[in-house]
């Protein structure tokens, strides 16, 4: 019975337990992050179910709120993609929560905590909402739940910047918002419907809708509305400062899931909602838009995070190049539909990105616990006095590089053939390139890691407690993991295969 | 758009033109004003044309409200007006956390002027990074 309720639970019981959390730890002291780990692993546990399910089916999981059929009712749909999106965000949650157990104690203030987890919560549960539903205005509905809890989060870092990074991020996300809103409601004007699918069979029946102006408008404002909450450049002004002020154990959770779950959203908008004919016959030119969007970001991401002193602000940076990798998915694939690595390689990404910048943030939340900053500096000795954080800096630093042996190769080998595939060679120079100014920034931290000089001052001398180091440990096994057993491959082209069908 | 099509155009569509300018003015103020409150106020402007245009889109010339009075009547669509209450709970969330941060930000920072806030983040992240050697 819990089985047939299984996709709309594992939004449902984050979001609930988030609002009992005030009151249950009021009785029990200190049990926050318990609550949070428990419920998210119950999350992480019915997403992989429903992934599994919908693998072996091939066919979408479907569940109509309350037993209304759609247009008139709510529907939460799995397939594939936000199968896939949804497990990345459900373990990287429950990682995260346990990660922060101890760094919370050093990061927050005391009488922030219990609103702490409840917005953490919050937080997680909107993110699932946005990638399990199938309705465009439920969609937003839960990007502002998740938007707003992510304000909050941002600003309760320790330091006074936090609380103008989360001011910053305030305005320019409610813009993004807005615009999506209002993609929303020109959608509706054209097609009068709110269902993703029943809009998606609306625009399929009427050829004329492809060229009306209204529906460019709408698709116009979902571009602009996600590129920004998305961080794509140049739109990502807010993101740098946001990661470096939040707390580390948000920004772990932050960095790893929410700018690709409206980069997600863009993908589903596109392939689901317009389709892939609309980008293709009607607007080709925003199609050149957004692929010299992503070489820019690409390029220019690692190239602002060398020079940078903080660790935090650097992997920000860094981010900013890598969700310029998943956005190439969307723009590498042709017109006869079979080729299809390009897409492949941008949705692996997802998995690739997040199991490596979670393990890096996990090691810069580390360093602020150790030393109470994230300076590139005190990374000096590390290596000597902290192995495992160290190691798993390392693998996860190569796999950003898209060296073999780790996962990020795999994105990195599927965009190339892609590029290959739709004729633009010139994309492979511009990933080479990425890959080159990545080892420059990742060669800088692993040198001062490893081979600091004997005498050079080492701030960080020993290990993070166990509850720090596992999940650390986890992420950066995956990174490993991916690579010889790349399990994302088979979901990543079934999602891709799906989208252009 | 020629002229003439213009002023067919008009008489229909004139509330079109009510939301652009609205949002306009919202956009402007939160890009161009330095002051957080402005920036604030200029978010709900323009949160309030998103407003006006879904409700717009519903209306009907000579509708009814939605309520079922008699078989004959014509009626508003009322799903705009049911997305916006959504929407409108929304507005006031982020208008709630933007004012808490802007009285920290005057807390902490005394002053809630962009500029001034930004010029005493600066000098302190030079004076941190002055501190650790590079």
């Amino acid at each position: 019975m819990i089985g047939e309720h299984l996709p709309v639970l594992v939004v449902v019981v984050p979001l609930i337990t988030a609002l009992l959390i005030p009151l249950l730890t009021r009785a029990w002291r200190g049990t926050g992050w318990g609550l949070v780990s428990a419920s998210l692993a119950f999350s992480a546990f019915g997403a992989i179910q429903l992934l599994v399910e919908v693998l072996r089916t091939g066919v979408p999981a479907r569940y109509s709120m309350g037993d209304w059929p759609i247009p008139a009712g709510i529907e939460y749909v799995v397939d594939e993609l936000n199968g896939m999106v949804l497990v990345m965000i459900a373990v990287a949650g429950t990682l995260a929560a346990l990660w922060m157990h101890q760094s919370v104690k050093r990061e927050v203030l005391a009488r922030a905590r219990r609103s702490y987890y409840t917005v953490f919560l919050l937080f997680a549960a909107g993110l699932m909402g946005i990638t399990i539903t199938g309705d465009v205005f439920n969609l937003y509905v839960f990007l502002e739940i998740a938007s707003i809890t992510s304000y909050v989060l941002i600003a309760m870092g320790k330091r006074k910047q936090a609380l103008y990074a989360g001011f910053a991020y305030l305005i320019l996300g409610s813009l993004g918002a807005t615009f999506i809103l209002l993609g929303i409601g020109h959608l509706y004007m054209a097609t009068g419907s709110l269902a993703m699918l029943d809009i998606a069979e609306r625009m399929a029946n009427d050829p004329a809708l492809y060229s009306s102006s209204v529906v460019r408008t709408s698709f116009a404002f979902f571009t602009v509305g996600f590129a920004i909450k998305m961080a794509l450049f140049p739109l990502h002004a807010w993101q740098p400062n946001a990661y470096t002020q939040a707390p580390s154990g948000a920004t772990i959770f932050i960095a790893a899931t929410a700018t690709k779950v409206s980069a997600y959203g863009f993908y589903r908008i596109l392939f689901t909602v317009f389709g892939p004919r609309f980008l293709l016959d009607e607007l080709p030119q925003i199609k050149e838009a957004i692929l010299l969007m992503c070489v820019a970001a690409i390029v220019v991401g690692p190239l602002l995070a060398i020079r940078q002193k903080d660790l935090k602000r650097l992997l920000a940076y860094s981010s900013v190049g890598q969700i310029g990798y998943i956005m190439l998915g969307v723009v590498l694939w042709s017109a006869d539909q079979t080729h299809l690595d390009g897409a492949t390689g941008g949705l692996m990404h997802f998995w690739n990105h997040a199991v490596a910048k979670g393990a890096l943030f996990c090691v810069a939340g580390a360093l602020v616990y150790k030393t109470g900053a994230a300076r590139v500096a005190d990374l000096a000795g590390m290596g000597r006095h902290a192995p495992w954080t160290s190691a798993v800096m390392t693998v996860a630093g190569l796999s950003m590089i898209g060296v073999p042996l780790t996962a990020g190769f795999w994105s990195k080998f599927y965009l190339c053939t892609g590029a290959l595939e739709v004729g633009r060679p010139a994309a492979i120079v511009v990933l080479l390139v990425s890959s080159l100014l990545t080892a420059v920034y990742v060669w800088r931290l692993l040198s001062l890691v490893w081979f600091a000089p004997k005498d050079a001052e080492v701030k960080v001398d020993g290990e993070v407690p166990w509850s720090m180091r596992l999940p650390a440990l986890v992420l950066g096994a995956a990174c490993l993991y991916l690579f010889f057993q790349p399990i994302h491959l088979d979901i990543a082209r079934a999602a891709a295969e799906g989208f252009m069908k | 758009m020629t002229c003439a099509s213009l002023l067919d155009w008009l008489p229909s569509h004139w509330h079109y033109l009510v939301y652009i300018v609205l949002m306009m003015i919202g956009l402007y103020a939160v890009l161009a004003k330095g002051n957080l409150v402005k920036k604030v106020i200029g978010l709900n402007i323009l949160q309030t044309a998103v407003f006006l245009f879904y409700l717009s889109i519903g209306h009907i010339d000579g509708a009814t409200v939605p309520v079922k009075w008699h078989d004959d009547a014509v009626y508003e669509n009322p799903i705009p007006h049911v997305l916006m209450l959504t929407a409108i709970v929304v507005g006031v969330s982020v208008t709630a956390v933007a004012l808490a941060l802007i009285v920290r930000i005057k807390e902490t920072y005394g002053t809630v002027e962009e500029i001034e806030v930004l010029d005493i983040d600066e000098r302190e992240t030079a004076e941190q990074e002055g501190d650790a050697p590079a």
